[in-house]
């Protein structure tokens, strides 16, 4: 009995010392988590691989240099399969992990994020968005929490726009364009804004759905044959894409009147289709290769210490590994912009880093000094404005390579932004929700 | 008009590919009264394993051979670990061991082969064949011409196959009664171990065809969905049903795609699209209050 209860002493005593000790040196090494329900199986899968391997591989390449200001970012990955219930089982699984010191939350799905952006309202988490999701978030006064950053599809469609019309001398006047989009709410998103183009510029707008997944577009390509437009807005993702344009080559469509979305323009959806590619544009909001300093460096850091992400090296430098990369260049100047407020090389709590993200300003000097000139346009960010930039380029696919066609390309702001102030608005009265005053943040 | 025959004859030529699929289908119920949702799946490994073949170094027709000698491994394992096991089994527990069997190849593949999305060439052009577009002004690219062709090819072969060959008769036999077939010598095991290698050389052409058309990915697995409707139609049980089955709802989806919308946009306004989902279902819900066993099934009558 006596043995028995020292046994039991000397295992308690071991085991207070280990969970001492445990806890000591979790507060000794600071560290930021990022929850990251990605996705690398299914339909989208090769999709996620390059985007989340990108933005995994710049997390370890800042480890590599000292972390951010000396936090080391941690993360933990969870399959959704660009599935939106699996999404929400994700974020709630890793919740309670990430409420001391998150990173921003990206899911690359717009179903996953329109899922989440009451749910981290209500659990004060910050959920980034870049390049997709509800463009409404941009007015931050109704949605402190969820970041649609450097772009929107709604400016992304207007600045489509803008270049067709600068094409076009000037005048899309008595022109036909069919938008082609993936039946769900990505697909949507920019319907509004083309609506309100076409009243403004005077072109006539041809809406045609396709439904998920989009691999039989037989019908709806007779349409367009049928219309006869003088060009096709594509808003695909995934199998829809290449589906789009092997079809366009079956019916004849020339490539280079097609122009697809950010999520329409990587060498995911071009490569596949071979030949029935060339000469079909995209718009971007980050450019492809590795000619810019930062993928260079991050191939010869992270990939040359065996610490890379990708199996497949060959999708280092392409659109979508390059887009993770941006958005976690994005997520770790918003710490810092917070550590820089709060307390440099300590992690930052929920609300520090929705300030970051809200107080972002990453100049051309700041992106020169990251090695990412060219990357990514420059961001500020702000209470009422969390999308921070609303500038993209177009991109052309030159059979091997895209092409970068222009310099970057703002969308008509004055038109598209009342757009949002106006749903954001409609949202908070749904809500129940009382906007903050954005004059009084600082 | 001209555009309606354009319609018509593009959907014709879609309901082709999807005849092909459920050719893969018709099989395995036949040999052993199983709906096989594994099949979209095994489109999609048939596929992914012919370009990951030639990825290691395969020309084409040495990877289509590989290709098929590992859908024949596919077909005996599956025999062997699960539908030995479940010989006199019920359909519906028949039906979920393939549901089991087609997440596990959807698993198996990509880790295989990984998961990008590949490009297929098979030498077919997919443009638009200048003739018939210069003196009709409709739209038929050879790669349709050439799909319609195989599929004819598969059937007539399938068809002689289940007619006039031993395998082929204790095939139906097998599909009638297993007990009876194993009473009379048949070896159901040999059989049905087979009838799953043939269904994946069926699935291998049916991924050859799409996957040159659409890129190998894990979006052929969808292709299956495309079949059922066609099943339905056609009968379960009939070769050429699954073609006359393709062909109807190829035909009748892509013209009520066209067709419908603007209808239902001028009665309820807004945006309507992506009725050829949903439309091939209800034709074939509507079809089988008229006539369950489908166009060519066979009509099941139980004697009390």
């Amino acid at each position: 009995m006596i043995a028995g209860l020292k046994k039991l002493v000397v295992a308690s005593s071991i085991a207070a010392a280990l969970l001492a000790g445990a806890t000591s040196t979790a507060q000794a090494a600071e560290e930021q988590f990022f929850m990251l329900p990605s996705y690398r199986v299914g339909p989208y899968g090769a999709n996620g691989q390059s985007w989340y391997g990108g933005f995994i591989d710049y997390l370890n390449y800042v480890n590599m240099k000292g972390g951010i200001d000396g936090v080391q970012a941690t993360w933990e990955e969870c399959e959704t399969e660009y599935n939106n219930a699996k999404g929400v089982e994700c974020y709630e699984r890793m919740k309670s992990k990430a409420q001391k010191a998150p990173g921003p939350i990206h899911v690359m799905s717009t179903g996953i994020s329109y899922a989440l952006v009451d749910k981290v309202a209500a659990d004060k988490l910050p959920l980034a968005m870049m390049g997709y999701g509800l463009t409404s978030a941009v007015d931050g006064s109704v949605f402190p929490w969820s970041f649609p950053l450097v772009t929107t599809y709604q400016m992304q469609a207007s600045a489509i726009v803008k270049f067709l019309k600068d094409k076009n001398g000037g005048s899309l006047a008595g022109k036909k364009i069919v938008f082609l989009y993936h039946d769900s709410a990505y697909g949507k998103e920019p319907i509004l804004a083309l609506e309100a183009e076409s009243r403004l510029n005077k072109y006539t707008l041809v809406q045609i759905p396709v439904a998920h997944p989009g691999n039989e577009q037989g019908a709806q390509w007779q349409r367009i044959r049928q219309e006869q437009p003088d060009y096709v807005i594509m808003w695909g993702w995934g199998v829809m894409n290449m589906t789009a344009l092997k079809t366009a080559q079956k019916m004849g469509f020339p490539r280079e009147k097609m122009i697809g979305s950010w999520w329409a323009g990587s060498e995911e959806d071009t490569v596949p289709a071979g030949d029935a590619a060339k000469g079909y544009m995209s718009a971007t909001w980050n450019v492809a290769g590795k000619g810019v300093p930062l993928i260079a460096d991050i191939e010869k850091t992270v990939y040359g210490a065996g610490k890379g992400n990708l199996k497949d090296t060959s999708k280092i430098g392409t659109i979508l590994y390059n887009r993770g990369v941006s958005a976690a260049v994005l997520s770790v100047e918003a710490i810092r912009a917070a550590q820089a407020k709060y307390g440099k090389a300590k992690a930052m709590g929920p609300e520090q880093v929705r300030w970051g993200l809200e107080n972002l300003n990453l100049t051309e000097a700041r992106l020169k000094a990251l090695g990412a000139t060219g990357l990514l346009p420059e961001v500020k960010t702000s209470c009422d404005n969390h999308e921070g930039s609303g500038k993209v380029k177009m991109q052309q696919w030159d059979g091997a390579k895209w092409v970068p066609l222009t310099d970057w390309i703002e969308g008509n702001k004055a038109l598209i932004h009342p757009l949002f102030k106006a749903d954001a608005a409609k949202y908070a009265k749904e809500k129940g929700i009382t906007p903050r005053d954005c004059s009084k943040e600082k | 008009m001209q555009f309606f025959f354009e319609v018509l004859i593009g959907g014709l030529l879609s309901g082709i590919m999807y005849s092909l699929v459920a050719l893969g289908f018709v099989l395995i119920f036949k040999a052993s009264g199983v709906l096989n949702f594994a099949q979209g799946a095994m489109v999609y490994f048939a596929a992914l394993s012919v370009v990951g073949c030639m990825e290691k170094g395969a020309p084409l027709w040495l990877a289509l051979i590989l290709a098929f000698a590992i859908m024949t491994l596919l077909g005996i394992a599956t025999e062997k670990f699960v539908l030995r096991k479940m010989v006199n089994q019920t359909p519906i527990a028949l039906f979920m061991a393939t549901i089991g069997l087609s997440f596990f190849i959807e698993g198996l593949a990509p880790m295989l082969w990984g998961n990008e999305v590949r490009p297929l060439d098979i030498g077919i052009v997919d443009e638009p064949i200048p003739y018939i577009l210069d003196s009709y002004n409709m739209v038929v690219s050879s790669f349709d011409l050439f799909a319609a062709g195989v599929a004819v090819a598969l059937v007539a072969g399938l068809a002689l196959f289940f007619q006039y060959t031993r395998v082929g008769r204790a095939l139906r036999a097998v599909a009638d009664d297993h007990q009876a077939a194993l009473s009379i010598g048949i070896p159901l095991q040999h059989i049905w171990a087979l009838v799953w290698a043939v269904a994946g050389f069926v699935a291998l052409v049916a991924g050859m065809l799409w996957g040159s058309r659409n890129g190998v990915q894990y979006a052929l697995t969808f292709t299956a969905l495309k079949a059922l409707p066609v099943l339905i139609l056609g009968g379960f049980t009939s070769v050429p049903g699954a073609i006359v089955g393709g062909l109807i709802i190829g035909a009748s989806e892509k013209l009520a795609e066209i067709y419908i919308p603007p209808v239902l946009a001028e009665v309820f306004g807004g945006n309507f699209g992506g009725i050829e989902n949903w439309f091939p279902y209800v034709l074939a819900l509507l079809f089988l209050l008229v006539r369950p066993e489908g166009l060519f099934g066979e009509r099941h009558i139980d004697r009390v």
